[in-house]
């Protein structure tokens, strides 16, 4: 439960994190919030030599609208964006995860970055960043988000690469999230986001595969007019969920299927 | 007894202000002058022979003290751990357990070296370099496969994997079952849990050479025992070995025994000449400290078509783990308890206990009760299924009805109203309107249930005629009350609150049996070095034999007291009359004096002839007989067939305690017992690899303890039947929530899917195994 000795080193602009990140080498980890990396570290799963806190770098805490898309900068945490008055106007369902990201002190100290980088499957952005086409904006490049969940917490982030910010069309439309989930704080045992899009559907996986997953089969399914329970028949092509100590990989297949025509339904009747 | 003032009065608990505000005294708030920290080094297999360690690497480490393994200790510490399995009389074998293994390690996570440096993240840097060669050997998980002969060997020099082979014959079973209109087998599973208390154990030895002299803090449930037995290995005597235990996080059993690592600590306290301090994180938590329940039980029921209940035959197989728990014998009671509350021709019952490649199973609240109320309450339920009667008049009918009872193994029951309790839960649960409105829903394809545990538990450990088979022991308690010049109380007890709130309680029962407000009476446990010998808190004795050796002492002093004040009236003893604290002569109240007043004139000149100065006393209480509380619990659930989500609707609890001394403290023992249970029957269960023998669950990400959020509120009434068994007439409480609560749960669960044809359902009922059941009995 105690880490590996490491460096720190608190950087004040992103360049500075940038040449911290090549002068530490390949073993140097950004960290945000540290809810993630923190975890993994303490079992020593993880043992970065050195960690680079980008607590301390000014703008990338900010959220704006322009052009039809939000950017959320990195480092904004999961309560400002479950406070963000802007965001529950342009991105309700993402105000809606956020809600139920893990417990206070997670909400208080995990930043969107952190998720977007970790790259986590269960992390419940990645799926939306994921079927609403986000672009993951980093000090080197932009990333699509269909390019980016490359492998098990394996993204297309270089060693030397921070995510700066994570620009999401604005959408409006109807939505709806379930996290099937035991206890209150927990992750995702299953996770279904749906949100429409003009007139077609976008459906989100989470922590059904190594990586987020869209569920493209499913869209494309409502798309051609078939009903909730029809389309959501076809999930099983857009995820492939494996057994752990939460439930067999069997089970997670059929939870998909209820989830999905359950949210469909959800996100049709509160409209 | 005088009229009481603060026995039974609802105050507060007075330890709360100080723990919710963060100035608790735990372990790892003790801190000493030039103190190293520990750091085990523990067997990442689960069955190996260790060719060699190579501590150069982590000796060389920076801050590194000591680097130490069974070797360095063997000379310090003198022996094994102890093990009390007396209780069964049977085949058994008991390995010895040095506190670290020397050649063979038998679990994941038995200590193989310990690293002492100057602090604690020096420490875990340099257990990492410590390198340890290791052959791996077959580790063996299951239990069944175990007890087949010819099964790998859990330990390589044993004959088998058997710890324990017991018979428990309680009357004619053949008559009991030839008499049968029907015979149902079931087989019940209690998995394993971990105790999980919110403060991990953990340890401070500070040994002074020269003096031979010993401190020892550690969070525990038994300091006195663990002096004697770690003072004894390390060759401390009592005088000189002192076991201090300030606030403990929560036990539930776990922290029962003396573990290797308050020897291990103790003895590197010694050889590097420094106090050591050792924290147990929660990974290691969640290896190395025993675990509960893990028990598999093969039960056979006879009973005839009216529903009377004639013979019960059961076997339970029991995982020891690699090493017997010193209390894991303990866990065969569920055979001796295994009819709960109704009345058997015949019951017969064995225990197997087996060894596999695990930690420990120890007592886990309840120990041996909640397996055994799970078990005859399922039982019970399958009856009233198979005959087509409602489970709560089965129940009634069979319920023992007079007291005291002496059950199929002669243990005799002391007080019940086993149908008021039954009765009370129905009517607060509406129990009609539940069942019609459950026909409703499952016209509409909803599925709710109903379950019922009627339990009754032993408790009160334990009269010293029925534990001394187990080596002698004679569980009694003890009680110092010393009267203090100006009138303050200070009362020295062997039990040792882990959380019950006994600095509460105890300073009632002192207030109101001495006549002195409650403020001025100070309860002081957890410390050898200022209290008298006991056998600490477990079993839910520690007000019923620990509270009751607190009223001897104090009538000792009122005794004493009647003495001075007719001393000081001028008066005969028979006549001094004694009303809440205030002593008079018979007819002459308005002349009375305060026990303050005379404990001042006990200290002074001018006593009687022959009276010894001071106003204290000492007791030990050896009670008659163990207590018996009961009760019932409903709870009522509804399943989503679809996803196997379980929802409590409602959970109703009537318990009966007997006298109840502050109804606050019954509730919150109960809250946290009943959600325990509740835990057990949904969320909790230790995995390990069947084959690597690896932890599955080894953060408390993967090990499902579940929050507020996820429990029911508890709507808790009690019925008062007091205890005959001892003058205050109480029961304990600490248990009872843990040995009612899972069974009522799933109970509940099986009755919402008996329209799948679903009979039987096991623990933890997790939403994946219910919808395969669920799919299974539609096909
Ligand atoms: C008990 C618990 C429950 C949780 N439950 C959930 C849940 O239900 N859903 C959920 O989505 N999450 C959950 N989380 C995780 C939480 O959301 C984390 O906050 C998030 O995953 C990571 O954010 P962070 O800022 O803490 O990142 P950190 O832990 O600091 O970093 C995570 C990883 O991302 C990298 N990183 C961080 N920021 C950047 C950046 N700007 N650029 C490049 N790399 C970066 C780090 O190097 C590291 O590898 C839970 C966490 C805990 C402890």
């Amino acid at each position: 439960m105690i880490t590996a000795p490491f460096e720190y080193a608190r950087p004040r602009s992103v360049d500075e994190a940038q040449s911290l990140l090549n002068k530490y080498g390949s073993d140097a980890k950004v960290i945000a919030g540290g809810q993630s990396l923190i975890p993994l570290m303490r079992l020593r799963l993880s043992q970065p030599t050195a960690l680079i806190d980008i607590q301390g770098i000014r703008g990338l805490n900010e959220v704006r609208r322009d052009n039809g898309s939000v950017e959320i900068g990195a480092l904004v945490r999961h309560v400002d964006i479950q406070r963000n008055a802007m965001l529950r106007e342009s991105l309700p369902i993402l105000v809606e995860m956020s809600n139920d990201v893990g417990d206070n002190q997670v909400r208080n100290l995990g930043t969107i970055g952190g998720v977007i980088a970790h790259g986590d499957a269960a992390g419940d952005y990645n799926a939306v960043a994921l079927m609403l086409d986000a672009e993951i904006i980093t000090n080197k490049r932009r990333h699509q988000a269909r390019d980016f969940y490359r492998d098990i917490f394996t993204t297309a982030l270089e060693h030397d690469e921070v995510v700066t910010a994570v620009r999401f069309p604005v959408s409006t439309g109807r939505f709806a999230y379930t996290k099937f989930r035991r206890r209150l704080y927990d992750w995702a045992i299953a996770g279904v986001a749906v949100q429409e899009t003009g007139s077609s559907w976008r459906v989100g996986y989470v922590n059904l595969a190594t990586t987020p997953r869209r569920g493209s089969a499913v869209e494309a399914a409502l798309a051609g007019g078939a009903s909730a329970a029809d389309a959501a028949a076809q999930s099983g092509s857009d995820i492939d969920p494996t057994s752990d100590v939460r439930a067999t990989a069997e089970y997670k297949r059929h939870l998909t299927q209820v989830l999905t025509v359950r949210t469909l339904q959800k996100a049709t009747m509160a409209a | 007894m005088a009229v009481t003032s603060m026995i039974g009065a609802r105050i507060q608990r007075r330890e709360d202000p100080k723990l919710i505000t963060g100035h608790g005294n735990f372990i790892d708030d003790v801190n000493l002058v030039n103190m190293a920290h520990m750091s085990v080094v523990r067997s990442p297999h689960a069955h190996a022979r260790i060719r060699s360690i190579d501590t150069s690497a982590a000796m060389a480490s920076k801050g590194v003290v000591a680097v130490l393994t069974a070797a360095d200790f063997k000379p310090v510490i003198g022996g094994p751990l102890p093990v009390t399995n007396s209780f069964v009389a049977d085949k058994k074998q008991v390995p010895e357990q040095f506190p670290i293994a020397a050649d063979e390690v038998a679990y994941a996570g038995e200590p193989v070296a310990v690293v002492v440096a100057d602090d604690r993240y020096l420490a875990d840097d340099a257990a990492q370099l410590v390198v340890v060669d290791y052959e791996p050997l077959p580790a063996v998980m299951d239990i069944e496969k175990a007890m087949e002969p010819g099964s790998p060997l859990v330990k390589s020099d044993r004959p088998d994997n058997i710890g324990w082979d017991a018979a428990f014959p309680g009357g004619d079973i053949d008559a009991a079952f030839a008499e049968a209109d029907v015979v149902l087998k079931q087989r019940i599973g209690q998995q394993r849990v971990f105790p999980t208390a919110m403060e991990t154990r953990g340890c401070v030895a500070d040994y002074i050479p020269y003096d031979n002299r010993c401190t020892l803090w550690t969070s525990t449930q038994v300091p006195h025992f663990i002096r004697l037995f770690v003072g004894g290995a390390l060759g401390v005597p009592e005088s000189q070995f002192r076991v201090v235990s300030h606030d403990v996080g929560g036990g539930f059993g776990a922290k029962l025994r003396p573990y290797p690592e308050e020897y291990l600590a103790t003895a590197a306290s010694k050889l590097t000449e420094r106090p050591v301090k050792w924290i147990e994180d929660r990974t290691e938590s969640l290896q190395a400290t025993t675990q509960g329940r893990g028990q598999i039980f093969d039960v056979e029921v006879a009973a005839k078509r009216d529903g009377t209940l004639l013979g019960l035959k059961f076997t339970q197989l029991l995982d020891i783990g690699a090493y017997h728990g010193v209390f894991s014998a303990f866990q065969v009671v569920a055979c001796l308890l295994g009819g709960g509350c109704y009345t058997w021709k015949a019951i017969n019952a064995r225990s197997i206990g087996v060894f596999t490649n695990r930690m420990s199973t120890d007592p886990y609240r309840g120990a041996g009760r909640p397996e055994a109320t799970h078990l005859v309450e399922r039982i019970v339920d399958l009856v009233a299924l198979e005959l087509g009667m409602e489970p709560a008049e089965v129940r009634r009918k069979n319920f023992i009805t007079s007291f005291p009872h002496t059950n199929n193994f002669g243990l005799v029951y002391d007080s019940g109203e086993y149908a008021k309790s039954l009765d009370r839960a129905m009517a607060n649960i509406d129990y009609p309107a539940l069942r019609k409105r459950q026909e409703e829903l499952r016209a509409q394809g909803r599925y709710t249930g109903i379950g019922f545990s009627t339990y009754v538990e032993i408790c009160g450990l334990g009269p010293s005629s029925a534990t001394a088979p187990a080596a002698g022991i004679a569980l009694v308690e003890s009680s110092m009350v010393r009267v203090h010049p100006t009138g303050s109380v200070t009362v020295s007890v062997g039990t040792h609150s882990h959380g019950q709130g006994h600095e509460t309680t105890f300073a009632q029962i002192v207030a109101d049996t001495l006549g002195v407000p409650y403020d001025s009476v100070e309860i002081r446990h957890g410390d050898t070095g200022d209290t008298p010998f006991g056998y600490g808190t477990y079993g839910s004795r520690s007000l019923a034999v620990g509270g009751m050796a607190i009223m001897a002492s104090c009538h000792k002093v009122v005794e004493k007291a009647k003495k001075l004040a007719a001393h000081a009236f001028e008066a005969s003893e028979e006549d001094i009359v004694v009303d809440q604290g205030r002593y008079f002569v018979r007819g002459n109240p308005s002349e009375a004096k305060a026990l303050a007043e005379l404990a001042f004139a006990s200290y002074g000149a001018g006593l009687p002839e022959g009276m010894e100065h001071g106003l204290e006393a000492v007791s030990y209480f050896d009670p008659p007989n163990f207590v018996w509380p009961f009760g019932c619990h409903i709870c009522a659930v509804e399943v989503d067939p679809e996803t196997g989500g379980v929802s409590i609707d409602r959970y109703v609890a009537v318990d009966d305690c007997g006298n109840v001394i502050n109804p606050m403290v019954v509730d919150g023992q109960l809250h946290g017992g009943i959600a325990q249970g509740i835990s057990q029957a949904l969320f909790e269960e230790v995995l390990y690899d069947d084959e690597t023998g690896q932890m599955l669950t080894g953060t408390m990400l993967d090990y499902f303890i579940p929050t507020m959020a996820e429990m029911p509120h508890f709507e808790l009434d009690r019925t008062v039947t007091p205890s005959p068994t001892n003058e205050l007439g109480v029961k304990g409480i600490g248990e009872a929530g843990t040995i009612a609560s899972s069974i009522a749960v799933i109970n509940a669960i099986t009755d919402a899917l008996t329209p799948f044809g679903i009979k039987h359902v096991e623990m933890p009922a997790r939403p994946d195994r219910l919808w395969s059941m669920i799919k299974e009995a539609r096909a």
